[in-house]
């Protein structure tokens, strides 16, 4: 694949230097970093995720201060979220908007900074959250405010080295990858802001700005730089162009608009005002426009060329990931309807919903991301086996969890609604909860492979190909 | 660089705009929500216990909002907005793996039984999954004067010594006793979803707890009292302290098995306390401080009915059937 780099963009680049391969190595080394950083963020969140479902069956396992399920919960949405997914398409971003603009890197320094932010947030979060400086139990923002105050500055720096990064590019127009990425960055700079600032969120109040940023968490940061990178990394490995590219700048302003507003679909029933309830159930049900699009466009790219899709692993996590984005989005579309929220909602099919989306989409997209593109910069490869096992364990795993988690959870919103007694949903879905973490289990495991693939792109034996970190050829993907 | 500055730029307007309209205006708006009539501010133990819940993820199982819906009834009335008037943090929650926490207080409101459940929640509801907060607790040989020591069933006491609550254990325990809901006035405005639910809720006639009969429950009794119904009932709202088996627990709990109230023919002294609970109990010659908290605003009269007859027919217990009609007249006397 390494020695493929044919143009796969409309415009080439045009006279100007080429990065030379000292850039490439910069770059490199820099999208080494934020990876390895993220594939331990990836194993620890999951551990303690591994830990969490066991608890579910053994309440009395792991038991004490340090390890009760109310503090090791925000820890494993917080790493996974802030350090394993944000580190890991981070640093893909960095080699996307580098690459796609045929440019280097505006600052090492800038992401050398942003890594250090970013990982020592993860760490102080992780270690106040233990010892039970929660900030509120309020989802993805549980961190006290200095330390989301250091991701934040996080974030600033990236998005700077961003735009600089795309400013230098050689071409005029700029390649839609980099809308996704610099917009994400952007927009998680201002939800982070909305969320941090505390002087109008008292009592509901409140509760409508945690409607908000719990959904724009995910929607506007995982998402755009999940698709950013797809948009090059899908091309790219198939040596096509993508299906249509006025499609692609279509599912981004319809997903920038119709995305922020539907947060308060989380608080269904709440006393909530009504028109902000019903505003985001009329927009999650908008959300198919840039959803359907955006994945009918990865789809259409890979359309009649299935028989490389079997014989590359990176397109299949991809194709996996475009999946997983078509399902998960659609669901919570589905979830958003009053009528069957009343089933789900509070219910562990929210759990299944956020894993389907979050490890169905986004991690999956992200491994393929990294196993396309990684080996591109280091020139290193990791081997066949390796790919084998990480893939069909997360993928065994994963399905098992969400479908599992699925059929409890909505067993779990039947009883309610029938008037059983409330212990009776308990002991309904413990033998879901066994079978999520027999797909939990696999899942950790798949991680582990992961992890020694990921060691073996950045540190292993060299391949036979020479790297093409900075070949001019390359630069003409953009 | 036009082209950048239009496309960050502009999507940054467009985001923080709408960041705006759906996030901060709405925040500044409803932050300004006053409190319903009722709703007080927390004391400062009572604050203190709040952070203990936030600090222990608490939320992360137990929601703080009941939704008007059938369902949701037995928690409580619908939440309304004038509630969350001194919640800081919100706590409403986005799971609820443990049951809503809303009105606790007035559903389960000893003290005892809320120390012995903290220590180990299995101790008292034998299915449950979550944790043990039994950090929160010493173990001393002797309870310091002023203190009673938590009455752990054996099978879950510390082989030597008693168990007292720390000074987080009373706080936390002192905040969940004081979720209470004020009754409320119907808001009509922010009346969401399903007005027939919230009517019917507002009428007080909650009848739910056993639309659906528990699988191998004995079925009809021989009057037409429907025994499943009341065991259903039974589980939903008195196993907690009396235990699934009726025997409750010793020094905390009274037993219903063999107890004379079930059994005496005359039903005052079982349905009175059913419809307006009761306080410092004797029973059997021992004296129990734990509140029995009152059913008579949750439960319907054919309900309090079948529970009492679950109760008349089980572990061993032989007393004469009551009737709707009987409970009828019990009420009427009232407190």
């Amino acid at each position: 694949m390494a020695s493929e780099d044919r143009a796969v963009q409309t415009t080439v680049a045009v006279g100007h230097s080429n990065p030379s391969e000292e850039d490439g190595r910069v770059l490199a080394s820099v999208f080494v970093a934020y990876t390895v950083t993220a594939t331990l963020w990836l194993l620890f969140a999951t551990a303690v995720g591994i830990v969490l479902a066991y608890k579910f069956g053994a309440p009395d396992f792991a038991p004490g201060e340090l390890l009760t399920f109310g503090r090791l919960r925000p820890i494993h949405t917080n790493a996974t979220l802030f350090g394993w997914a944000s580190l890991a398409l981070v640093g893909l971003a960095y080699y996307v908007a580098v690459r796609s603009c045929g440019t280097r890197l505006y600052s090492a320094r800038l992401a050398w900074i942003g890594l250090i932010l970013f990982n020592v947030a993860a760490v102080a979060g992780t270690v106040a959250l233990d010892l039970g400086y929660n900030a509120g139990s309020l989802e993805y923002r549980e961190w006290p405010w200095p330390i989301r105050l250091l991701f934040l500055a996080g974030l600033a720096v990236t998005g700077w080295n961003l735009i600089g990064t795309v400013g230098r590019r050689h071409t005029e127009d700029i390649y839609l990858s980099n809308w996704y990425i610099v917009g994400g960055v952007l927009w998680a700079c201002i939800f982070s802001l909305v969320a941090i600032v505390p002087w109008y969120q008292y009592g509901l109040g409140q509760v409508s700005v945690s409607g908000y940023y719990m959904h724009n968490a995910v929607g506007m940061w995982f998402t755009p730089l999940t698709l950013g990178m797809l948009y090059y990394a899908l091309p790219k490995t198939l040596s096509r162009p993508i299906y249509s590219y006025a499609l692609g700048v279509f599912a981004f302003w319809t997903n920038l608009v119709f995305y922020p507003t539907i947060g308060a679909h989380h608080f269904l029933f709440s006393p909530l005002p009504w028109w902000l309830q019903t505003t985001a159930i009329v927009f999650s049900v908008a959300m198919l426009v840039p959803v359907w699009g955006g994945s009918a466009n990865f789809l259409l790219t890979m359309r009649g060329r299935l028989r490389d899709l079997a014989h590359s692993y990176p397109l299949m996590f991809i194709f996996v990931g475009v999946i997983g984005y078509v399902v998960g989005s659609t669901q919570g579309t589905f979830e958003a309807f009053r009528s069957l929220q009343e089933v789900w909602h509070l219910t562990n099919f929210t759990v299944g919903h956020s894993h389907l989306t979050m490890y169905g989409f986004v991690n999956f997209a992200t491994w393929g991301g990294i196993y396309a593109l990684l080996p591109l910069a280091t020139g290193k490869s990791p081997g066949q086996l390796g790919l084998t096992m990480h893939f069909w364990m997360a993928v065994v795993g994963s399905f098992i969890y969400v479908i599992s988690l699925s059929i409890g959870g909505t067993i779990q919103g039947l009883d309610w609604m029938h008037g059983l007694p409330f212990i009776q949903s308990v002991v309904d879905i413990q033998s879901y909860w066994v079978w999520r973490g027999v797909g939990g289990a696999l899942m950790f495991l798949s991680h582990i492979v992961f992890a020694w693939n990921v060691w073996r792109m950045c540190f292993g034996p060299s391949a036979k190909a020479a790297p093409l970190a900075a070949g001019p050829a390359e630069a003409a993907a953009a | 660089m036009n082209k950048l500055v239009l496309i960050a730029g502009g999507s940054a307007l467009v985001y923080a705009t709408l960041a705006l309209l759906m996030g901060v205006l709405p925040g500044i708006e409803l932050s300004q929500t006053p409190p319903g009539p009722g709703v007080e501010p927390l004391t400062p133990l009572q604050a203190e216990g709040r952070d203990v819940y936030v600090a222990n993820g608490c939320s992360y199982c137990h929601t703080q909002q009941v939704r008007p819906l059938p369902g949701d009834k037995i928690f409580g009335r619908a939440s309304a907005p004038g509630d969350f008037a001194y919640q800081t943090p919100e706590l409403l929650g986005s799971e609820r793996t443990g049951p809503d926490l809303t009105n606790v207080g007035v559903r389960q409101p000893s003290t005892v039984w809320q120390y012995i459940h903290l220590y180990n929640p299995r101790a008292v509801v034998p299915e449950s999954i979550m944790p043990a907060f039994d950090w929160m607790f010493q173990v001393v040989d002797q309870a310091p004067a002023g203190a009673a020591p938590v009455p752990l069933p054996k099978a879950y006491a510390p082989a030597r010594g008693v168990v007292v609550p720390s000074h987080q254990a009373e706080a936390l325990v002192g905040y969940l006793l004081s979720l209470k809901q004020p009754p409320v006035p119907d808001t009509g405005s922010n009346d969401i979803a399903a007005p027939a639910a919230s009517r019917a809720s507002a009428a007080g006639s909650s009848t739910t707890a056993a639309t659906a009969p528990a699988a191998g429950a004995p079925g009809a009794g021989s009057d037409g009292a429907d025994l499943a119904k009341g065991q259903a009932l039974f589980t939903a709202n008195c196993a907690a302290c009396h235990q699934g088996n009726g025997e409750g627990l010793p020094g905390a709990f009274p037993s219903l098995k063999g107890n004379d109230a079930v059994n005496d023919a005359d039903p005052t002294e079982q349905l009175h306390p059913v419809l307006y609970g009761l306080q410092g109990a004797s029973v059997g010659g021992v004296v129990y401080s734990s509140p029995m908290p009152p059913f008579g605003g949750t439960l319907s009269d054919a309900d309090v009915a079948n529970i009492a007859n679950y109760e008349r027919s089980s572990w061993g217990n032989h007393g004469k059937p009551v009737t709707a009609a009987q409970v009828a007249a019990e009420r009427a006397k009232g407190k």
